[in-house]
């Protein structure tokens, strides 16, 4: 993996290289640099497999961060490219002419997160939900318990008991 | 030579694309719908159809959308657990295996070896299953009932063996960050071969009623061909790959568990249609029966099978993000989770192999093709829906 | 209603091949006017013993797997745990099917289809809610998608607990709701006539995206 970041960082300025085991490693990389490194890394280097383009929420930091994992089949060799983006108005450039599959992902994303691909085949079409209006259901402020009891109602005798607790009466109960 | 006349079917324009123009009244919306003994489980395709032939398709999926992914984050690693199993249905020890590896990187925790085992074991047996039910519904897809009763019968005999293992016959919820909760029953070993044999006999049958059936052959020869071109640009994977001749395979590309001490080798076809697809799980399936028998021949029968993990229900592990692959009967399976420190996990993805399958490449495969052949491609490729959707 | 509808549910002026024009209109064709009526029994009470005898005695299933649960539906129909020595056979079409096994959790977006279903099915007609998650949301009780109690949406004669029941807990349930048709009790299809503003006021709030008539057989 060494020798391949040095050659990326001839080319390009990505960040900091981070291995989590032999043969997987993630870097960041900036918005713009992403689709030229994408393209190089699959025709040059062999990543041929794009494997998986999810999002993550952070929300305390007001960012999504959008993971491209890609893969060598020949070398079995894993690499993740982070992009991180603001959370308001979030869009990112779409990648469905490198690889056809993408534009499933994009369309998750899109409603999933309601990060924006503009221009991917498709992509404002309902794909799992259907008729809804809220906010996009994986962002971390969308609480699924609140919405969950208020539209839906409840069979009464059911009850809720935080295991933590529960465990520290049974074993402990003089403790504090 | 004869050549039909196409005249009435869509022509296609400048740029590749069809010229589609829905008011004229020569095409018909065919919805192959949630309820449907054509589709397997709870998907539906929008045909757009002339005549026979369909000429324009859309997979809608999220018919059984649950929000696991949101579930997961408000749950403890310990309580993700239970629902986990729950997002593949048929074949639900992978979700398992795949998250506990994840945790287990991340939490930097060593399983010992007996529980490689078990684990490997389990796995090999999940396969089997998954492999059976889908020669049932290969067939039942080209009309042949009596192979999916077949099948269903010896399943039933294996997920007897799945509930003396773990005391449930479909979620068993046993493998957990860790470690697995038990060890192997008394005479386990003896009544699995039984069943082994009882599998290997059927098997005879369903090669002699299914693979040399002149119907069969002729509805599945050389339909709906996958060029091996296509295999990365469509991330296609699996026993899919396999029979367009490309050895994919991750337990022999990366092994992981046990499967470095066994041998076993990357089962291929040639032409990549229908047939050579169900041939090749065929195979695939014959090979299984053989490496559970090496797992319970070499497997050791004492040892520790869970570590000392620390206080569970206060557990918190450092920031980080990995992805953990295996290789399950329809592909190739992975997880992506990260975590930030807290005692929650903080983003779980489920990378199921059907996600690429069953929209993009089944859109792609049945453009040209007959009504009637939709069913048996959609059950070629061996798609599950619910771990596209979650 | 009409401006968020999708395109081929628009009524529209259709050419076809030969040319002649004509107008089509999705929504209104084919679809009953009328809403469910309330099916009185027969005559005599030994006539209705004798109806409740043969409806129970041949339950047609409906071949619809909703969720978790039509992973043990097979095996109950293969010759191990047979359940067509009870009379008990899957059909594919909601025309020809008395029983609607509602297997496990319902997502929004299938519980519209379910009522379509449902509504297509013709009476008498039972309903059994099979695993937990029918009767109080199981485990996906804080899911924003999955449903929590199925008989405010459909009426339900039998609930199955598990997670997942076998298929000898399947079968004692089929055995259970025979013997409540037999008593004259699977009253299931009049309880949805009577009530159905109600029931249609639930689904309404829960299924967002409608875009069918409110009953279609």
């Amino acid at each position: 993996m060494k020798t391949l970041y040095q050659s990326l960082k001839e080319r390009f300025t990505p960040g900091e290289l981070t291995e989590q085991r032999d043969g997987l490693a993630f870097l960041t990389v900036e918005r713009d640099q992403l689709r030229p490194m994408l393209g190089h890394l699959r025709d040059s280097e062999g990543f041929g497999h794009l494997v998986l383009l999810t999002a993550v929420d952070w929300l305390e930091e007001g960012q999504f961060q959008l993971t491209y994992l890609l893969s060598n089949r020949k070398k079995q060799q894993d690499i993740g490219l982070r992009v991180m983006l603001p959370r308001e108005d979030a869009s990112m450039d779409t990648i469905h002419d490198l690889w056809p599959t993408a534009a499933t992902y994009q369309r998750e994303l899109r409603e999933m997160f309601g990060i924006d691909f503009p221009d991917s085949p498709r992509v404002n079409e309902e794909f799992i939900l259907e008729g809804w209006k809220d906010l996009p259901p994986y962002r971390r402020d969308f609480d699924t318990l609140k919405y969950a009891q208020a539209t839906y109602r409840d069979r009464p005798g059911r009850e809720t008991r935080d295991p933590a607790k529960h465990m520290k009466e049974q074993l402990y109960p003089d403790k504090d | 030579m004869y050549q039909p006349d196409r005249s009435q079917y869509p022509q296609k324009r400048v740029d590749g694309t069809l010229d589609i123009d829905l008011k004229s009244g020569k095409y018909l919306k065919l919805w192959q719908g949630p309820q449907h003994p054509g589709v397997t489980g709870n998907m539906s395709i929008e045909l757009t159809v002339c005549g026979d032939e369909v000429v324009d398709a859309k997979t809608h999926v999220g018919y059984l959308h649950r929000g696991f992914e949101k579930l997961m984050e408000r749950r403890t690693f310990m309580q993700v657990f239970p629902i986990v199993c729950r997002v593949c249905v048929p074949e639900p020890d992978f979700n398992e295996y795949c998250y506990a590896a994840a945790v287990e990187e991340l939490a930097g925790i060593e399983i010992p070896e007996s529980a490689r085992w078990i684990r490997t074991l389990i796995l090999e047996m999940g396969r089997i299953n998954s492999y059976l039910m889908y020669l049932g519904g290969q067939a039942g897809a080209f009309g042949q009932g009596v192979i999916g009763q077949w099948t269903t019968y010896v399943r039933d005999l294996m997920l007897d063996r799945f509930e003396e293992l773990t005391g449930a016959r479909i979620y068993h919820m046993f493998i957990l960050p860790g470690g697995v909760r038990g060890h192997l029953p008394e005479g386990f070993s003896g009544r699995m071969e039984e069943t082994l044999r009882e599998i290997e006999s059927v098997m005879d049958d369903v090669e002699k009623v299914m693979f040399q059936n002149a119907v069969f052959k002729k509805r599945s020869i050389g339909v709906s061909v996958i060029d091996p071109a296509l295999l990365d640009s469509y991330g296609i994977t699996g026993p899919n790959a396999r029979a367009a001749g490309v050895a994919r395979d991750v337990r022999t590309e990366q092994p992981y568990l046990v499967y470095p001490e066994l041998e076993l080798e990357a089962v291929i076809g040639h032409d990549s249609d229908i047939f050579t697809r169900a041939e090749v799980r065929r195979r695939d399936l014959l090979m299984s029966i053989d490496l559970v028998r090496q797992i319970l021949a070499k497997m050791p029968l004492e040892g520790a099978v869970m570590t000392k993990l620390p206080n569970v229900l206060h557990w918190k592990i450092p920031r980080g993000e990995t992805f953990i692959r295996g290789e399950c009967s329809r592909g190739e399976y992975g997880y992506y989770v990260v975590t930030d420190g807290s005692g929650y996990p903080r983003r779980v993805n489920v990378r199921g192999p059907s996600y690429t399958h069953s929209i993009a490449l089944f859109e792609r495969l049945i453009i040209n093709a007959n009504i009637s052949d939709v069913a048996g491609t959609l059950v070629s490729l061996h798609t599950y829906p619910p771990e596209v959707e979650r | 209603m009409n401006k968020d509808m999708k395109e081929e549910l628009k009524i529209r002026t259709v050419k076809g091949p030969d040319g002649l024009e004509f107008e089509v209109e999705p929504l209104r064709d084919y679809y009953c006017e009328a809403a469910p009526t309330v099916q009185t029994g027969a005559y005599t009470a030994i006539v209705e013993k004798l109806f409740n005898w043969a409806r129970a005695e041949s339950i047609w299933i409906l071949g619809f797997g909703t969720g978790c649960g039509a992973i043990e539906m097979r095996p109950l129909m293969s010759p191990r745990f047979d359940a067509y020595r009870y009379g008990v056979q899957g059909r594919p079409t909601p025309r020809q099917a008395n029983l609607f096994i509602i297997s496990g959790y319902l997502s929004v977006k299938t519980l519209k289809r379910v009522i379509r279903s449902y509504e297509q099915m013709q009476n008498p007609k039972y309903v059994i809610g099979l695993g937990s998650c029918t009767i109080n949301g199981g485990m996906y009780f804080d899911s924003y998608n999955t449903i929590k109690r199925l008989d405010d949406y459909l009426p339900v004669d039998l609930y199955i607990t598990g997670c997942m029941p076998r298929p000898e807990a399947l079968l004692a349930g089929v055995i259970e709701l025979k013997s409540l048709i037999r008593a004259g009790k699977g009253e299931g299809a009049n309880l949805y006539a009577k009530n159905f503003e109600w029931y249609k006021a639930n689904q309404k709030r829960v299924i967002h995206d409608w875009d069918m008539p409110d009953y279609n057989w």
